[in-house]
């Protein structure tokens, strides 16, 4: 056959120039085009640093609180979020109870994504009756209203942040399995898959360097968009009163604290609301674009 | 020429299930299918697209599990086989896959999806990723191709990155199911002198399937018709290709798109539909589309017969031409 042979040095030079960028690479590109996401995860990063180094920057501690500062409004000198029922500054207790929150509601997604991701990709791959179990059992689980499962577990179990993470984990591992388990079945038609098995490769090696990798993307996206809801499903049970115990902040708990002031001072009332939304919107966007850049050509 | 491969009375029905799970029915995908692959020769199938072509390349990979019917390589019946043996033979049997869109992993490197499948056989990554790069090289893709996503590779460069994994294992009998049928007729071309270039080169037998009659005539030294999952005729490719002796054969050939105006007419094309396998007719199976079926033909079915040296074909009309 004729083909031309380039030299030695010019095949050299040629794969310099022509050295594909870095898988990473190309998705960051494909994600920096998109202004509106990228914003949001500029807000994001804010929002996790602040709460991050909370300790070095909140301008007063947690828990300290003034009765003589009582319900000051948003903007009040020294006190730029206001102040609660209390006199505690109320931005301190939003960079702090963001830590509990934004842990509350990223832990879960990850324990459910590794559970339920692992049950949907046996489902998936092994299908038959393993499929019909896995998959069944899940459909119980799922078949309760989200937020009422949360709440029936976190009553069982009794309040405490421990407890939010595991009625939270349950709740999303369900949906998680679903999507594992689609993305898997649809993997598993490709021909590369009948390759791998004629190369002797067994279930085990080809779920890990073939599946895994092609379902990863799919899994994550839907991962980061259930962040969000996870968050809300956390500050709700909070809210409910399942979740910490005064005086610790968190973001739904302190909400519903300042439920009783909502004739009183309303806009320091949905600071914490506005926190919640922000971090969850902030995160579908985000989520958004990342199914957009993760997106292979084939 | 010893046959490296042999197979006996092979058949698979898969079953349809109604609504509740319960069996209704059967697709009879290959029905006693029988042949022998001589060592370093190459068997082409020809047929219509759903005669079972694909399903018996599985059935011989064991990516379906046969119902009954031998395998026999090297004289071992490999439907026997399970565990590390089985392993051990499948690398002698690789297979190129129809479509090098879905037989590549996207999300792989071209030079890994060809060392994987030496990471299934134990060998370390590096040593699979040397190897990889030589047996790209033999196929004619540059290095500079094997560090890109195969997204950004042609359907003719695809397909020679499935042909080099295929190799990469050193395989015996290279199984090509349809394995030219994506491309464009140039790069067809390419491909089938590749196929001819590494065949002799590694020392290949080949079973290439295809629903093309050049192609196949081009390839094969042995072709073996199939038509709704059984054999019709099988001999060397010379005498098929000149005298077709089974009408499904004739009316194949006549039906081929031909360059020669001279040629063209003469044999009835075929007429109709191939029939649902999900109730194939009785008899013939090809009985309902064949200008000469009588109603024998309904009653009987047709086994494969002497017509010439080392070519059969299954018709009662040849068999009554031979009795009487």
């Amino acid at each position: 056959m004729a083909i031309n042979a380039p030299t030695t040095s010019d095949a050299a030079r040629l794969a310099a120039a022509r050295r594909e960028p870095s898988r990473a690479a190309q998705v960051w590109r494909a994600f920096a085009r998109r202004k509106v996401a990228m914003a949001a995860l500029g807000v994001l990063l804010l929002i996790v640093l602040a709460c991050l180094l909370a300790p070095w920057i909140a301008p007063y501690g947690p828990t300290d609180g003034a009765v003589t500062d009582r319900l000051k409004e948003v903007g009040s000198p020294g006190h730029p979020l206001g102040t609660d029922e209390q006199g505690r500054d109320i931005l301190s207790r939003i960079l702090y109870g963001g830590r509990l929150s934004l842990l509350s509601g990223v832990l879960p997604v990850v324990l459910a994504g590794l559970i339920g991701g692992g049950l949907g990709v046996a489902a998936g791959y092994f299908g038959g009756w393993t499929n019909t179990i896995i998959m069944r059992a899940l459909d119980i689980v799922f078949s309760f209203p989200a937020i009422l499962l949360a709440i029936g577990i976190s009553a069982a179990l009794g309040p405490g942040i421990g407890n939010i993470i595991i009625s939270a984990t349950v709740v999303f591992i369900p949906p998680i399995a679903r999507i594992a388990e689609s993305a898997t079945k649809e993997v598993r038609k490709e021909e590369f898959i009948e390759a791998a098995k004629t190369s002797g490769a067994g279930a085990g090696l080809i779920v890990r360097s073939h599946v895994l990798r092609n379902i990863f993307g799919k899994l994550f996206v839907f991962a980061t968009s259930q962040i969000g809801v996870c968050l809300m499903v956390a500050s709700g049970l909070s809210f409910l009163g399942l979740g910490v115990s005064p005086p610790t902040p968190e973001w739904g708990f302190m909400l519903n604290n300042l439920k009783q002031l909502i004739f009183v001072n309303p806009i320091v009332t949905i600071v914490p609301g506005l926190f919640i939304f922000l971090t969850s919107l902030s995160l579908n966007l985000v989520s958004d674009a990342l199914s957009d850049a993760l997106e292979i050509k084939r | 020429m010893n046959a490296i491969l042999e197979v006996k009375a092979l058949g698979k029905t898969f079953p349809v299930r109604n609504l509740f799970g319960r069996t209704k029915g059967g697709v009879s995908a290959v029905d006693n299918v029988s042949f022998s692959l001589g060592a370093q020769g190459t068997l082409g199938i020809v047929g219509e697209s759903g005669c079972g072509k694909s399903t018996l390349a599985r059935l011989l990979m064991r990516l379906i599990e046969p119902d009954a019917g031998e395998v026999n390589y090297r004289n071992r019946n490999i439907l026997e086989l399970s565990g590390r043996p089985l392993k051990e033979v499948r690398r002698q049997i690789q297979m190129v896959f129809q479509n090098p869109y879905s037989s590549l992993d996207p999300h792989m490197s071209v030079l890994d999806n060809v060392a994987f499948s030496l990471w299934a056989n134990g060998v370390s990554k590096g040593e699979a990723r040397k190897a990889a790069y030589e047996y790209l090289d033999a196929v004619g893709l540059s290095r500079t191709h094997a560090d890109r996503m195969p997204g950004s590779l042609s359907g003719g460069q695809r397909q020679r990155v499935a042909i080099a994994r295929a190799l990469i294992l050193k395989p015996e009998i290279v199984i090509a199911d349809e394995a030219v049928s994506a491309l464009d007729k140039s790069v067809q071309a390419q491909v089938l002198n590749l196929f001819q270039d590494l065949k002799k080169e590694f020392a290949l037998s080949l079973l290439f399937i295809s629903h093309d009659l050049h192609v196949v005539e081009y390839m094969s030294d042995e072709v073996m018709v199939m038509y709704l999952g059984r054999v019709v005729e099988k001999g060397p490719t010379e005498r098929i290709f000149s005298r077709p002796a089974h009408p499904y054969t004739q009316a194949l050939l006549a039906s081929a798109p031909s360059l020669d105006v001279e040629q063209a007419g003469g044999a009835p094309a075929l007429a109709g539909e191939l029939p649902s396998p999900l109730h194939p007719p009785s008899g013939c199976r090809f009985r309902t589309r064949c200008p000469l079926a009588t109603e024998r033909c309904a009653q009987t079915v047709p086994a494969l017969t002497d017509v010439g040296p080392g070519h059969q074909a299954a018709c009662l009309l040849l068999e009554e031409s031979r009795t009487a």
